[in-house]
């Protein structure tokens, strides 16, 4: 079974880890074509709320929509339409890039696993390393070859945990220019940041999260760094 | 299902080949461990009766939880166990491919262990070689099983390491009693072959049990 959605509704999403509250209530709705930021300090619940909307987390409280879909009733077909690059890379250092690639392009069901990994090769301008271990690669690298596989199925819901980490400039605005490219086809893309810089001008909503509380929404933010401090009530 | 357990295994074994760390670290283990029953037990070159068996089979365990350990602390690392599970492919495949890849590994060491074990106890493990490797295959499997369920139950756990041996021991004494008699009863010259169709029997019906529960109980327990 194969499914699709155009937008994504969290509502009242709550998550607990015992007595602490990673998140409380946080509710909010996008759609296909846009990209939304995730914006808080470090512990504002940004990962636990892409664990929850990637299904790798289920909602203590809440529910998700994946359109009219809901992650329980859906499953793996649900997933098939889900990529993740989470902080951790999720690549086997002892194998290739290509070698990577086409395992999880296969897991994804491609025809050609190996065509499709080296159609993500070349996007991420890594080709000419294609049959070199990951293990041997630059942290910036490794995130390019990351977020192919995340890439390589061809998600609708794209969600992004820090993305910019170790990356230099010029990867920087590879992965801006990608990420743009991702929302004009059409998918729905949630980035979990606290590099303001780096989000700012690129988001069409931003959430600002704090102590796992949703404490405002803006659409089309600018000047998010000053955004950030007003609603934050803190240096940023 | 079939294609997904193949993928999953044959990337474990491509990893298994490239580092070799999970083969060396379980064979060293296992070689050590009958070397150590050998010096402490074998008087004067004569071998405690019946004591080959239970060697053979208490390295097997050793050795294979060691190696059921390291197999998912490679996933842990890279966190590379979260993008398996976040595939769109069932979930039980994923377990299935992760159990052929051990069952894999433990064979390998028992072809190593059952010839070492025979020479240093004096063990005539050729006189029935068909019915020697249904008993250590179809005891492999029910070991295998509990413990690669209970390997992936772990692999967020702090204290697995202790917590995998206190769980998965207490579960598969069945299978290794029955590995262990079945094996005892073919070293003997006048070993009765009903006894051993009787283990190797319960031994295949373990396996039946332990497999289906882990298949039904490996998605809700991966989830969350």
């Amino acid at each position: 079974m194969s499914i699709d959605f155009d937008e994504l509704t969290a509502d009242d999403v709550s998550r607990h880890f015992g007595r602490r509250k990673a998140l409380s209530r946080i509710s909010f709705q996008t759609r296909r074509g846009s990209i939304l930021g995730l914006l808080g300090p470090n512990g504002a619940g940004k990962s636990t709320m892409i664990a929850v909307l990637a299904t790798l987390l289920r909602p203590s409280g809440g529910a998700i929509r994946y359109g009219t879909h809901a992650a329980k009733s859906t499953g793996s077909a649900l997933r098939a339409r889900i990529g993740i690059l989470g902080h951790d890379l999720f690549l086997y250092p002892e194998l290739t890039a290509r070698e990577n690639l086409a395992f999880f392009a296969g897991l994804y069901g491609a025809r050609d696993a190996h065509a499709a990994a080296d159609r993500a090769l070349a996007r991420a301008g890594l080709a000419d390393r294609a049959h070199d271990p990951i293990s041997s690669f630059s942290r910036g690298m490794r995130q390019r070859v990351a977020l192919e596989r995340s890439l390589i199925h061809a998600p609708r819901l794209v969600l992004l945990d820090e993305p910019f980490t170790g990356l230099d400039d010029a990867s920087t605005a590879a992965l801006v220019a990608r990420l743009r490219g991702l929302r004009d086809e059409g998918a729905i893309v949630i980035l979990a940041t606290h590099d303001l810089d780096l989000a700012d001008g690129l988001l069409d909503e931003a959430l600002f999260l704090r102590d796992g509380r949703m404490l405002d929404a803006v659409a089309r933010p600018e000047a998010l760094r000053s955004t950030y401090r007003s609603i934050m009530g803190t240096r940023a | 299902m079939i294609r997904i357990a193949w993928l999953v295994l044959k990337k474990d074994l491509t990893v298994e080949v490239r580092s070799l760390e999970i083969a060396y670290t379980t064979l060293f283990f296992a070689v050590s461990c009958v070397l150590f029953f050998a010096f402490a037990l074998v008087k004067e070159g004569k071998p405690p009766e019946d004591g080959a068996a239970g060697i053979l089979w208490i390295a097997i365990a050793f050795a294979g939880t060691l190696g059921l350990g390291r197999t998912f602390e490679r996933e842990r690392q890279s966190e590379t166990l979260r993008a398996l599970l976040m595939a769109p492919a069932d979930r039980p495949a994923i377990y299935v491919g992760k159990l052929l890849g051990i069952i894999a590994l433990l064979l390998a060491a028992e072809v190593l262990l059952v010839p070492l074990v025979g020479f240093l106890f004096q063990a005539p493990f050729q006189l029935h070689p068909f019915w020697l490797a249904a008993v250590l295959v179809s005891g492999t499997i029910g070991f295998a099983a509990v413990g690669t369920l209970f390997s992936a139950m772990l692999v967020r756990a702090r204290s697995r390491d202790v917590l995998l041996p206190v769980l998965l021991y207490p579960i598969t004494v069945p299978v290794i009693i029955a590995g262990v008699r079945a094996t005892a009863e073919l070293l003997k010259a006048d070993g009765e072959m009903a006894l051993v169709r009787f283990w190797v029997a319960l031994l295949l019906a373990l396996d039946v049990v332990f497999v289906t529960l882990a298949l039904w109980t490996f998605e809700p327990l991966m989830t969350d």
